[in-house]
């Protein structure tokens, strides 16, 4: 599904960011992404959805290289991904319903498929009943669900998650957690970049471990 | 867990014409996929996204009219600055073309008028004027004597008294020669001109047709000149549009990062913008209708009374269907390509992060 081959990243000011960085996720695998802060964690993620390009290696997703992606060829791209971010980016002035909603306009859904489709999505994050109320009337926990039912409403191969738990509680964590497992289990690939060790190592999944830019582990 | 299945395994089977993915889970779960004819799902499906993209279309095409009205002011102050611009290109359109109008009503004639020296009697005009008559080139000769003249002058003018207040006569004897129509070509009446202007008889030589030309040159330029400047307003309509939509832009720029990162293509980012583009536009053409509309009304009545004076039978032109349909084509355009020009340019600047 996912494969890094002597992946480089090099940034003209910090220089190198991510140094022959090699590793192959299968198809529904679910591992996690760990290292010391400013390690390449956001770093790697934003090579895999081509918000940055590597300098060096090849990036290949569900058999694309990414790298050699055209500019207009990158939104379909994204499309394979549901990404997360610690701070949910979400649509502040739109209700829960159209923040999910937004992937399947984009991907050119009908109006029949997408209230039926974001309403899945939202009742399997636990929210169904909620599509009306905005991003700010929901606690943290809320809106990183509203944040997973988005990036998996399209139903996309893989999940990419940058911290999704960097803003909760570890009880709220635990369960945001057990909601990507659930994900794995039907199929998804899964990667998590996060700095929490203890809920890590609660888990049992591969660990990819980042440290100044190399894999040490994984 | 049902739900899990359900929602990824609703897919495979409303989505043919997407890339797939492989997911041994989910299919083994679905064996039963191919249960109804595919050419029927993908009509389906095809029609479905057409309605998709109507529907966005729609969305994009009102909802960009509620963030106009969302915002009254700055809305109303670009569209009344789009207006002037736009209202003035067209005054000046609608100028030149009355201008023209009222050129057009003068026949274009060849005649010639000499003007004879005042010591010349008229016995020796009558004379010169049975010369000329024999001229090849000429077709009318008209001789008006210096009674004739000051007759005419009395009855027309309305400076009846004043001229009987005179002594003496003080217009000069005046022939007219009308030279044959084959004459078109203007060296050959310049020639003609020339040898009348030599004679000793005449003072003076005046055709009609040179003012005629120059008014035409007068005109000309009237008509370059408001061209030109109403090029420089479109440019101003473009830079106050582009503006416009480059701050909006900058005002959604968290929604056009998560579009973006969720895999909005470039086109899908830019439709509402193009359609604010449009509105703006649109609307400045229908207000800059009105000022014309204002303006006409309000200079009508004196330039009708002028040209009653004159004993014209001048009627103002106003801008015709055609032309209002053209003046809202042209401002709506113009404000779409700005928004395009800017949106190409902004978006490829604009990075996720």
């Amino acid at each position: 599904m996912l494969k890094f081959d002597k992946v480089s990243k090099r940034y003209p000011e910090t220089g190198d960011v991510l140094r022959n960085v090699s590793f192959h996720l299968q198809h529904g695998e679910m591992a996690f992404l760990t290292g010391h802060s400013g390690a390449g964690k956001s770093t790697l993620l934003k090579l895999i959805a081509v918000i940055e390009r590597c300098s060096r290696g090849q990036i290949l997703l569900d058999g694309h290289n990414v790298n050699q992606a055209k500019e207009s060829q990158i939104p379909y791209l994204r499309r394979k991904i549901g990404l997360i971010f610690q701070d949910y980016k979400l649509l502040q002035d739109r209700t829960v319903f159209d923040n999910v909603a937004l992937p399947l306009l984009i991907a050119g859904y009908g109006h029949h498929e997408v209230p039926r489709r974001v309403r899945a999505a939202l009742d399997k994050v636990g929210l169904l009943g909620k599509e009306r109320k905005y991003p700010l009337a929901l606690s943290g926990g809320e809106q990183q669900r509203v944040g997973i039912a988005r990036a998996v409403v399209n139903k996309p191969p893989m999940i990419l998650a940058d911290e999704p738990t960097g803003n909760l509680d570890p009880e709220l964590s635990a369960e945001i957690m057990h909601l990507f497992e659930q994900f794995q289990q039907v199929g998804v690939t899964v990667l998590i970049a996060s700095h929490d060790i203890s809920l890590i190592n609660q888990m049992n999944y591969r660990v990819l471990k980042l440290d100044h830019g190399q894999l040490v582990a994984g | 867990m049902k739900i899990f299945r359900s929602l990824y395994d609703a897919r495979d089977k409303k989505t043919p014409a997407r890339p797939q993915r492989h997911h041994p889970k989910s299919k083994t779960a679905t064996p039963a996929r191919a249960d109804g004819p595919k050419t029927r799902v993908l009509r389906g499906d095809f029609r479905d996204k057409l309605h998709a993209h109507l529907d966005l279309h729609a969305h994009a095409f009102f909802s960009s009219l509620g963030r106009l009205v969302d915002s009254p002011y700055t809305t109303i102050m670009t569209i009344t600055v789009l207006a002037i611009a736009i209202s003035l290109a067209s005054v000046f359109y609608i100028a030149v073309a009355n201008l023209q109008q009222l050129a057009g009503n003068l026949e274009a004639s060849n005649q010639i008028s000499l003007f004879l020296r005042d010591d010349i009697s008229e016995a020796s005009a009558r004379k010169f004027a049975e010369n000329i008559r024999g001229n090849p080139a000429v077709q009318e000769v008209k001789l008006i004597t210096k009674n004739q003249a000051l007759e005419e002058f009395q009855t027309f003018s309305g400076f009846g008294e004043a001229i009987k207040a005179l002594e003496k006569n003080p217009l000069p004897i005046v022939i007219q020669v009308l030279p044959k129509n084959t004459l078109e070509d203007g060296l050959e009446l310049e020639k003609l001109l020339n040898t009348f202007k030599q004679a000793v008889e005449v003072d003076f030589a005046q055709m009609d047709m040179q003012w005629i030309k120059r008014l035409q040159s007068i005109m000309e330029l009237a008509r370059r000149g408001s061209t030109v400047l109403s090029l420089l307003l479109g440019v101003a309509v473009l830079f106050v549009t582009g503006n416009t939509i480059r701050l909006e832009l900058h005002k959604r720029r968290e929604e056009v990062v998560i579009a973006k990162l969720v895999g909005a293509t470039n086109s899908f980012i830019q439709r509402p913008f193009l359609y604010s583009g449009f509105w703006i536009g649109f609307f400045a053409g229908v207000a800059a209708w009105f000022i014309v509309a204002v303006m006409m009304l309000i200079v009508k009545q004196p330039i009708e009374e002028l040209s009653g004076l004159y004993e014209g039978d001048f009627h103002m032109l106003f801008l015709s269907y055609s032309e209002t349909a053209a003046l809202l084509f042209i401002s709506s355009l113009l404000s779409v390509l700005s928004a395009w020009a800017v949106l190409n340019y902004q978006l490829h600047k604009l990075k996720p992060e």
